[in-house]
């Protein structure tokens, strides 16, 4: 697989040129994006067209970006001015953006060259891409199984070498699960790391964008490029993007790895032995291995699916007919509403506008979304606490390894628990990432989650690094 | 935490939502929601009366922009976007049972 | 003023108000699209004002700073606040939330204070984000109902409102007209709106409620479509009247929200509480909480000009007037209030200084061009007897067509010289010759008989003779 600083190291420097990486890159997918379907839209001519003005601006001696000629892919919820931008529904389906999100600028300005936008469950809901209009994307390792969501196109288009690096979004673990499933690199950046202007809302408080790679080094490469304070956003930090790539040799000598050990239960033992793998690989590295617990975990997963309903419902009413995208027409306003709505979003969107707006609704804000709120401060106290003891904790990403397509699809409670140990750093507003780490079960992939303090990248990508190394 | 879920009230908070749920729809949409809401019970349990909600990932205050102009979007660009326009504005059906 | 309504059989009104008030920004509340009236439609937009996906708001500094001034001026304390969203389904409302403050609002507990030291309760002044317009088409009336379609304009939508809510202090429409002319002019003099009613830059939504005394406030109706201060008295005489009528004849008040007809002078129902909407109010995730702190807070209020209320208290005492009375109103209002003293302070004479610009300057503006030294001579003249109060009124008039001047050249000009006294009384004694009749009534008691006498010798004097002088002789002679 091309590592993207490669890449980009090639193109800047005259020996590689654009054009061919992107007809390499186009020519695979042209290969196998019928079996995986990765992508709701392929940009292919703008993406010759950007490959070849940045050839010209190499051979007329101009300076380029870091990402100069990398072939990026965009998760379908992010702004692309005049390209469509469906977040894999149906009441979104045409719609062109006049207006592109900030990530997209920085990715522009740094030479990247956008090659699609990749599938995913509608509105990023989901843990499986069956939740997209369009069907779902497969699991590049078996394509009989789900890539992870809800970030699962942009997952499986690094896994199956379609790009080299690609952005999702992150609310409850739709980066890290997916990564973890298609065997890549996914990083959940600190909230408020990277702008989220232009990136379609799906719970404003939990939703970060993150990078894709194929290893530590693209990941903390592209998140370097896409970090940062953004004025657009009022709830960036106004701190400048965090060097990473420069820690990534640095080693975890003295550094203290955090153990979970009332972690919930529920994971295959494949998944588990290979976290123990990781302790172990980390001790072996001059890592301090230290328990913690964080009793208040259990409770995450009813505060997240509190709280994202909750913010979500808010934030998908404006898809009302009006403006732009779908419209069943109608005789009267309400009636173009509902019936707007009620074609246009998919059973588990509508299910979770219904939770989150009964959550919210007058005699049961308190007892439900208000309590939620507590809870959060309870997870992230718990963190607090812990990270007093620990600079980083080891948690698998996921129970299990990539599961077969249907196999939770009739149960939301129990696709719902997916998500149990990427759910708490999104609550905390942490970040976390998960590397590849082996196999388990039927030689499928296995994830290690990375979880830091606020703003604590550099020590979880050193350590990422460090297990990259082992594994 | 509180009583199950009733048909009645997914039938008011769809109408809140604006989703012109099918009678088919309600029946399974009450009982996921019921089975949710059950499993959501855990965190009755908690001692919550002294704990602070929390509302912000990250604590910042006093956002500011200036109040500087910045230019607007095409009007036709937007415009070629809605499901219905007239005369630049957007049009939309007859405001019916809304008396605001 | 004469037409308060006096409610029959000791009912009470209680009214309370809510203003709302389109800030002067040259921006949008959270976006950076120009918030100006009367462009073409749907040009002032940008993502955030469309609630276009992804968008993401941020607060304008000045707009903040506008709503403080405007908290400041009503004596609210400004205090650390947060944004919610109001959910509801609008077409004018793009994103089908409102951003505003519900629980933690900018400014709290301030009051205003109307003529005759009557003070009124401010619960809260917060800041919130208009929406666009709906125009309604077919159909008879133009209005909502019965129309085939609606459009929609975003202009306006993401506007910086202030909306001021009074506490149920008003107790008659005349006062409430009051508080809605005293909090335009505060608007105006803190320079936050430019407070125009007829182009909705600042609206008015009255609750009524009637009682008697002593016992319990009744059920409250919101009225709305309350365009002018005009419109705010006649509506609340209307609805109180209707309040009452429908307890005394054995009905109940529902608490509802009601419609401002000021075509036919009459509230019809627009909706009553029982559909009233849920509006799942919830922190706002997208933005940040916003706490003033003290040195900024000390900052916008050393820079907020002196207040309406304490100018006309100055002008009042300066001129020897009623601080509450009309000229001194209307001068404060115009923002003339500080020439009035500049003419003072040229030596002019107060009194008449005020008189002559409540009168002869509404096109002149705050800093009118004549002179003020010019305008003191002339009310000299007039002072001294020189010109007829008449006169100067020709003179004056003269002087702001010719942008200023030497008054007394212009008086010669005009061949005002004053008559002395002597001339005058024969005068005077003339008319009592001639129009003996009338001296006759008017030595009898009737005062109708003064105009013949005054007449005539306003005639013999060629206007020239000053009306007072006349009275003034012809009573001394009566009574002598």
């Amino acid at each position: 697989m091309q590592k993207l600083v490669d890449i980009a190291f090639g193109v800047s420097n005259g020996s590689l040129s654009a054009s061919d990486v992107v007809e390499q890159h186009l020519a695979r997918i042209e290969t196998r994006e019928s079996e995986i379907h990765a992508f709701n839209c392929v940009t292919a001519d703008q993406a010759r067209q950007d490959a070849a003005n940045i050839d010209a601006d190499v051979k007329a001696g101009k300076k380029v970006g870091v990402l100069a000629g990398v072939p990026i892919a965009l998760k379908d919820n992010m702004c692309t001015r005049g390209v469509a931008t469906t977040c894999s529904s149906k009441i979104l389906e045409g719609w062109k953006p006049p207006y592109d999100a900030t990530v997209v600028s920085k990715l522009r300005a740094a030479g990247a060259i956008i090659i699609g936008k990749t599938n995913l469950d509608e509105f990023a809901m989901g843990s499986s891409t069956e939740n997209s209009a369009f069907g779902p994307t497969k699991n590049p390792h078996d394509i009989s199984r789900v890539p992870g969501g809800s970030s699962g196109g942009s997952a499986a288009a690094v896994s199956a070498g379609f790009v080299s690096g690609a952005l999702g979004s992150d609310t409850g673990g739709s980066i890290r699960q997916p990564a973890a499933l298609c065997g890549v690199v996914g990083v959940k950046p600190t909230y408020g790391m990277v702008s989220r202007y232009g990136l379609v809302a799906f719970a404003s408080s939990l939703d970060q964008i993150g990078p894709f790679a194929n290893d530590v080094r693209d990941a903390a490469t592209l998140l370097e490029v896409i970090a940062g304070h953004d004025p657009m956003d009022s709830t960036s930090i106004p701190q400048p993007a965090p060097s990473l790539v420069s820690v990534l040799d640095h080693g975890v000598s003295g550094m203290r790895i955090g153990k979970v050990t009332d972690l919930p239960e529920g994971c295959e033992p494949d998944v588990l032995a290979r976290l123990e793998a990781a302790f172990d690989a980390l001790r072996a590295a001059g890592a301090t291995i230290v328990d913690i617990e964080l009793p208040s975990i259990t409770y995450c997963l009813t505060a997240y699916y509190l709280i994202a309903p909750a913010e979500a419902s808010s934030n998908l009413a404006r898809y009302d007919g009006v403006r732009y995208g779908l419209r069943i027409d109608s005789p009267d306003l309400n009636a173009m509403y509902a019936a707007t709505r009620e074609a246009g979003f998919g059973d588990e969107v509508k299910r979770r506008i219904m939770l989150g707006t009964y959550a919210l609704s007058a005699g049961y804000y308190d007892a439900y979304y208000g309590k939620a709120l507590k809870v959060r401060r309870l997870i992230s106290d718990d963190f607090a606490r812990a990270y007093k003891k620990t600079d980083v904790v080891l948690t698998p990403t996921t129970p299990s390894v990539a599961f077969k397509f249907g196999s939770k699809t009739d149960d939301p409670l129990a696709m719902y628990l997916c998500d149990l140990f990427t759910i708490p750093t999104n609550l905390a507003g942490h970040p976390a990432m998960s590397v590849p780490f082996g196999t388990g079960a039927h030689s499928l992939p296995v994830g290690v989650q990375v979880l830091a303090p606020t703003l604590g990248e550099q020590a979880m990508f050193r350590v990422a690094a460090e297990l990259e190394r082992a594994s | 935490m509180s009583e199950s879920i009733s048909q009645e009230i997914v039938v008011k908070v769809s109408r809140l939502a604006r989703l012109n749920l099918t009678p088919a729809e309600i029946e399974r949409m009450t009982s996921q929601l019921a089975g949710m809401l059950e499993h959501f019970r855990d965190i009755d349990a908690l001692e919550l009366s002294t704990v602070e909600p929390m509302t912000q990932p990250y604590p910042l205050q006093n956002v500011l922009r200036d109040d500087v102009e910045a230019p607007s979007l095409d009007h036709d660009e937007v415009l070629s976007q809605a499901p219905s326009t007239e005369s630049g504005r957007f049009r939309v059906p007859p405001i019916i049972g809304f008396d605001v | 003023m004469s037409d308060i309504a006096t409610l029959p059989n000791g009912w009470q009104l209680i009214v309370g108000l809510e203003v709302h008030v389109e800030l002067a920004t040259k921006t949008k509340m959270f976006s950076a699209s120009p918030n100006r009236f009367g462009d073409a439609p749907n040009t002032n937009i940008d993502p955030v004002t469309l609630g276009l996906p992804g968008a993401l708001p941020v607060l304008n500094r000045h707009a903040i700073e506008l709503a403080m001034r405007i908290g400041l001026a009503l004596n609210c304390k400004v205090q650390p606040c947060t944004f919610h969203r109001k959910n509801y389904f609008y077409p004018d409302l793009p994103k089908a939330y409102q951003i505003t403050q519900y629980d933690h609002p900018l400014n709290v507990d301030g009051h205003l204070m109307l003529p005759g030291d009557v003070r009124i309760g401010i619960e809260r002044a917060h800041l919130e984000e208009d929406t666009g317009k709906s125009t309604h088409f077919g159909g008879s009336s133009g209005r909502i109902h019965g129309s085939d379609y609606s459009l929609i304009d975003f202009n306006r939508a993401g506007v910086p409102l202030v909306e001021i809510v009074s506490r149920p202090d008003i107790r008659t429409s005349e006062q409430a007209r009051q508080y809605v002319a005293e909090l335009r002019a505060i608007l105006l003099a803190v320079g936050a709106s430019d407070a125009k009613m007829e182009e909705g830059s600042m609206r008015c939504d009255v609750n009524v409620s009637v009682h008697k005394p002593g016992t319990p406030f009744g059920t409250r109706c919101e009225i709305k479509n309350v365009n002018s201060i005009r419109s705010v008295g006649r509506a609340i005489d209307y609805e109180s009247r209707r309040q009452v009528d429908l307890i005394e004849g054995g009905g109940v008040i529902r608490q509802e929200t009601r419609h401002w007809d000021d075509s036919t002078g009459r509230t019809e129902t627009l909706r009553t509480k029982e559909d009233a909407d849920d509006y799942r109010y919830f922190l706002e995730p997208d933005l940040v909480p916003l706490i003033p702190d003290q040195a900024w807070i000390e900052a916008v209020r050393a820079a907020l000009p002196v207040l309406p209320a304490a100018r006309r208290n100055a002008l009042g005492q300066l001129c020897n007037v009623d601080k509450d009375g009309e000229s001194a109103i209307v001068v404060v209002e115009r923002g003339q209030d500080d020439y009035v003293r500049s003419v003072v302070d040229a030596g002019g004479d107060p009194a008449r200084a005020l008189v002559y610009v409540q009168q002869a300057f509404a096109e002149q503006g705050p800093t009118p061009k004549i002179p003020a030294s010019d305008l003191a001579a002339l009310t000299n003249l007039e002072r001294a007897g020189k010109i007829t109060s008449t006169q100067a009124k020709t003179l004056l008039s003269d002087l702001i067509d010719a942008g200023g001047g030497d008054v007394a050249v212009m008086a010669t000009k005009r061949g005002f010289e004053a008559l002395d006294t002597t001339a005058v009384e024969s005068m005077v004694d003339a008319a009592i010759a001639t129009e003996s009749g009338a001296w006759l009534k008017y030595c009898n008691g009737e005062e109708k008989a003064l105009g013949a006498l005054v007449g005539a010798v306003m005639k013999s004097s060629q206007g020239k003779a000053d009306g007072k002088v006349i009275t003034a002789l012809l009573r001394a002679k009566r009574s002598s």
